[in-house]
């Protein structure tokens, strides 16, 4: 079978229990459809390897760079949260610092942080995933998995996908987070409706006004079924800065194992 | 230049003057139907006119201090703030029920439009250690106790944590605050007061549930929403009063109901005219120019009161209505004109002021004075033509006071005129005296609620005045070297050794607590980081760690090369700023290298610049406007040597004002940037028209300058200082504005005024008798050859 029919296959596939309920969904259901149909797509990517660069920008204009990889294990049960470690490579004065998390659904996640200038791991409070990420647009919160059941969906619309993807269709889709000390009252997204990735989240905040704009550009699809965007660009309509995240090529199926994401592992992350 | 030839050309004029007499009188219907419309075209304009609520409209877009403001702002973030300051009627505020009540405003206060971030006791984002773990979390958690042990352990963390005393927290624990940091996005005129109901709705239900708590509202934007407040509550009270003070004096001097009438017609007109054409024009309005209509009806009804006193008079000695309109327009028409081309010059040139408010007030009194004058000319002559005007024919008899005057002035020239320099060069000698001061807080009187809740909160907690200094470091994610963070702590040791610095917030407090927590909350490590990795990690790890909208963007760029200091002050002047400034400055140049260029920036700095700024940039402009001014006089009087007495007159009075100024108040801000220039513009009527009525007794009565001062004296002493009384009682009038600027300004013009009429009266002629006496002997009617050969 050649790689476009599979991938017609497939959407076809996709679709086809979008199409069958069509009628009978309410909105809530609808939405939730396309959240589980978005993760059922990403199921058995196993584990990757990325290497990412921030770039963060302020109002004047002034910009910075923080160079970083993102190790991901997935965890097929659907009541825990993947794994990740991220270890900072630049600047300079924070080479070596990892930072490990293990995703939980509704609860505060389980985050620690390796200081290589300390020699120690530190446990964090992370109650605290609404902060920004590194001094970043990015809150925590935006980068870890997204998990199907951390929201209440609504689907609201169909429309035209927009800045991010000008020729293709999206359904617009509003959630609501349902763990605790979320930074926001909600997020629309706009999924493609053809691979079903998210191409732009809107976030508001607690007092229900916009608060950042998320592009996802230069979606790439590896081992013919895992699609990953390649530039996030987070926008802060309060305060005018802006963080640009691109990821270079992933590798898949790298060999990690639950035992790398362990806290005493942390130390000897390279 | 020839006064055979002007003379004719005046003679010429008077002809035109009269033939537009008849002129409107024939077509009064028209006149005034096209007056009306014009009005209602222009004054149709007045629905767009808008009250400004952001401070920032005192500062062109050039001004430096703003720019370097708003790059500091886009640099960390652009905040206002509103400051909810707590106080428990009994006892500190580490009871339970005062803690719960500070974390439910604090958690509420997240809802205000535009909010960005919330800092009170309850979230602060105390660190501690707890084994190997570094805890953050709010200071009064959700689920707190507060038993004994909970209040004791949040007393301890919050009167020691130099974030909080002395800014959050005051010493004696006796007042807080909910400090709720605004970003508004300066789009629309509405965003502040949207804040500011929102947070009133708060309050009140606050109040409602706590009636043992005092609670005050001060802040930034609590500052802005009072510059529209202020400006409503003048545009409500002084404008009728004016319209009351108006009415009184037209009663008493016109004694005429339709003359009257019209009059209040000529000047309503005028104001709404120009309060249309600002409309029309986009100008929003501040305090300072919500002033410009009840200027422009104190200087429209002088217009309206000369042609009508012209016309009774002239009915008076038995001419008919018409005969004695048309009289009254032709002396007039030329007088009036001039007078008001010279007051529209004194406001345009304000536009050389560096405070937009204050070119939009000379633009709206110009346009205003400009009205006044076509309504006077055309509009009051058509409706008199059109009224009945009932005026017995009588005697009128001179008035004594007057002819006293002129003796007096004539028999002591020289004794006067030693007198009066020497009481001008006494008065000048207290200019030095004035100091400069524009403490934002003092602008606002005490009917307005930010005055008195700002000075509650400045004398319970601390104040709202701040200098905040963006400090460089040498490289990218230079700020965790610990030679930067060395400096750094220097830098807020000499801010906190200064007495007027209340509070000092810096990052260096932040990055010593860390340590400290680093090193399981061991007291001795209460100290700077010494290595940069080390630094660079707490800080990561910190900022890990911190929740939504309580992250250090507000104090760290995205660089990590540059950390911004912020000082709370005492309620010092604006003078006390600047050397603060200047001192810090000097400071960073000898301690710190990377920050030397860095100068204080911030709102109160900004202010603290303004006035004299604004005073450069009116040098400039009264310069100009006494040039013109003086151009003017000189080709009406067709005279220089009596443009050059001139000069005297219309100069000393503002000197001598802000003498007396600087005798009796002692402070003023940047509303005595515009006196000198507005004033002279007015001031120069007078002078205007006595060296007219003298100039006319020199060359075509051919009298010498004794008669001439006398014939002066007689002819337009009374109406002088009659106008003088009206001028004054309307600027007096602003003097009861709610907002200081206006006050002062207003005051230091009427001042201005009065020293003019006493100049007019005792200067003008003995220096007319010294200087222009001299051919006392020569044969009268000589006199305007003799001229004419100069």
């Amino acid at each position: 079978m050649g790689k476009l029919q599979r991938i017609l296959a497939l959407a076809v596939l996709a679709i086809s229990p979008v199409l069958q309920s069509a009628y009978a969904e309410t909105p809530q259901e609808k939405g939730r459809a396309i959240a589980e149909e978005t993760d059922r797509r990403d199921l058995g990517w196993g584990d990757s390897d990325v290497v990412m660069s921030m770039i963060l920008r302020n109002a004047e204009g002034e910009s910075s760079v923080r160079e970083l990889r993102l190790r991901s294990l997935e965890v097929p049960e659907r009541g825990v949260g993947d794994k990740s470690i991220t270890v900072f490579d630049k600047p300079r004065d924070i080479e070596g610092t990892a930072f490990l998390s293990h995703t939980k659904i509704l609860d505060p996640d389980d985050q620690w942080l390796y200081l290589p200038a300390l020699k120690r791991v530190k446990r964090i409070s992370s109650k605290n995933k609404s902060g920004p990420f590194v001094g970043s647009e990015f809150a925590y919160e935006d980068l870890v998995s997204q998990e199907v059941d951390r929201y209440d969906y609504t689907w609201l619309r169909d429309e035209n996908c927009g800045e991010a993807a000008p020729t293709r269709e999206c359904f617009v889709v509003e959630r609501k987070p349902l763990y605790e000390h979320s930074g926001y009252t909600k997020q629309v997204s706009w999924v493609d409706k053809q691979d079903y990735q998210p191409r732009k989240t809107e976030f508001y905040d607690r007092k229900d006004a916009l608060l950042k704009t998320l592009l996802q550009l230069d979606y790439k699809q590896y081992q013919g079924q895992y699609w990953r965007t390649h530039r996030m660009d987070m926008t802060n309509h309060q305060t005018g800065k802006s963080t640009t995240l691109t990821f270079e090529d992933y590798s898949f199926k790298v060999g990690l194992s639950e035992g790398d994401f362990e806290k005493n592992r942390l130390k000897r992350v390279r | 230049m020839s006064d055979v030839r002007s003379g004719d050309s005046a003679i010429r004029k008077a002809g035109w003057a009269a033939k537009y007499a008849h002129w409107v009188i024939r077509w009064r219907w028209a006149v005034i139907a096209v007056s009306i419309l014009l009005t209602l075209g222009a004054g149709f304009g007045g629905q767009f006119l808008s009250f400004s609520t952001d401070y920032r409209v005192f500062f062109s877009k050039e001004n430096p201090q703003l720019q370097a403001f708003e790059s500091l702002q886009r640099v960390f973030n652009k905040e206002d703030n509103i400051s909810l300051v707590l106080q428990p009627k009994n006892g500190d505020v580490f009871q339970a029920d005062m803690l719960a009540a500070i974390r439910d405003l604090t958690e509420e206060s997240w809802q205000v439009p535009f909010a960005t971030r919330v800092d009170s006791i309850s979230n602060f984002q105390n660190s501690t250690a707890e084994e190997d773990d570094l805890i953050v979390d709010d200071l009064v958690p959700a689920g707190s106790p507060l038993d004994a042990s909970d209040l004791q352990r949040i007393r301890a963390a919050a009167m020691t944590e130099p974030l909080l005393r002395d800014r959050i927290i005051s010493p004696d624990a006796r007042t807080t605050m909910v400090n709720i940091t605004i970003t508004l996005p300066q789009k629309e005129l509405t965003e502040v007061p949207e804040a500011m109901a929102h947070v009133d709705g708060l309050v009140a239900d606050f109040r409602a549930d706590n009636p043992n708590i005092t609670l005050a509202i001060t802040g930034s934007v609590a500052l802005n929403n009072s510059f529209s407040v202020s400006a409503q509550n003048d545009m409500q009270t002084l404008i009728p009063l004016m319209y009351g003070v108006l009415l009184l004096v037209m009663a008493v001097l016109l004694r005429s109901i339709s003359g009257t009438f019209a009059t209040l017609l000529v000047i309503a007109f005028s104001a709404m005219t120009a309060m249309g054409l600002a409309g029309w024009l986009g100008i929003q309005l501040t305090p300072p120019s919500v002033t410009a209509p009840t200027i422009i009806l104190t200087l429209a009804i002088a217009d309206s009161v000369h042609v009508l006193i012209s016309m009774f008079h002239g009915m008076r000695r038995g001419m008919s209505k018409r005969d004695a309109l048309v009289e009254s327009l032709r002396v007039n028409f030329q007088p009036v004109f001039l007078t008001s081309l010279t007051t529209m010059i004194g406001f345009m040139s304000l536009n050389f002021s560096d405070a937009p408010p204050f070119r939009d007030l000379g633009n709206i009194t110009a346009m205003g004075v400009g009205a006044a004058w076509f309504f006077s000319i055309a509009f009051l002559p058509a409706l008199m033509a059109v009224l009945p005007v009932r005026i017995k024919p009588r005697e009128e008899h001179e008035s004594v006071a007057m002819e006293r005057l002129a003796e007096f002035v004539i028999r002591r020239r020289g004794p006067i005129m030693i007198g009066t320099l020497a009481l001008v060069a006494g008065l000048v000698a207290f200019i030095p005296k004035i100091e400069l001061n524009d403490q934002f807080v003092k602008y606002f009187d005490k009917s307005i609620q930010f005055r008195n809740d700002t000075d509650w909160a400045t004398d319970n907690l601390s104040g709202i005045y701040q200098a905040q200094w963006s400090i460089p470091a040498a490289e990218s994610g230079g700020i965790s070297d610990p030679d930067y963070l060395r400096r750094l702590e220097g830098f807020t040791q000499f801010l906190r050794a200064r007495g007027e610095v209340v509070h000092v917030l810096t990052l260096t407090d932040i990055f010593k607590r860390l340590n400290k927590n680093m090193h399981g909350d061991d007291p001795d490590w209460y100290k700077l980081p010494d290595e940069r990795d080390l630094a660079a990690q707490y800080l990561l790890l910190f900022e890990m760690s911190l929740p939504f909208g309580l992250d250090l963007n507000n104090q760290v760029n995205v660089d990590k090369s540059a950390v911004r200091v912020i000082a709370t002050l005492e309620n010092i002047t604006t003078n006390e700023l600047r050397a603060l400034d200047e001192e810090a400055s000097a400071w960073l140049q000898d301690h710190f290298p990377s920050a030397a260029e860095t100068r204080a920036s911030g709102p109160f700095v900004m202010f603290a610049y303004i006035a004299k700024r604004n005073i450069e940039g009116m040098l400039t402009g009264t310069f100009f406007a006494f040039l013109l001014i003086s151009a003017t006089l000189t080709i009406a009087l067709r005279s220089p040597k009596l443009g050059a007495i001139s000069l005297a007159p219309n100069l000393v009075p503002a000197a001598m004002a802000f003498g007396i100024w600087g005798l009796t108040v002692g402070e003023v801000g940047m509303a005595s940037s515009v006196v000198t220039a507005t004033s002279l513009g007015i001031i120069v009527d007078a002078t205007v028209h006595f060296l007219s009525k003298y100039r006319r007794a020199r060359v075509e009565r051919g009298e010498d300058a004794e008669d001439a001062v006398r014939y002066a004296f007689s002819t337009v002493g009374t109406a002088l200082w009659v106008t003088t009384a009206i001028l004054v009682a309307g600027f007096a009038v602003l003097s009861l504005s709610t907002f200081k600027i206006n006050g002062s300004m207003g005051m230091l013009t009427a001042i201005t005024l009065v020293m003019a009429i006493i100049i007019d009266f005792l200067l003008l002629p003995a220096m007319l008798l010294l200087l222009d006496g001299r051919r006392k002997d020569r044969d009268a009617g000589q006199a305007p050859i003799a001229q004419a050969a100069e």
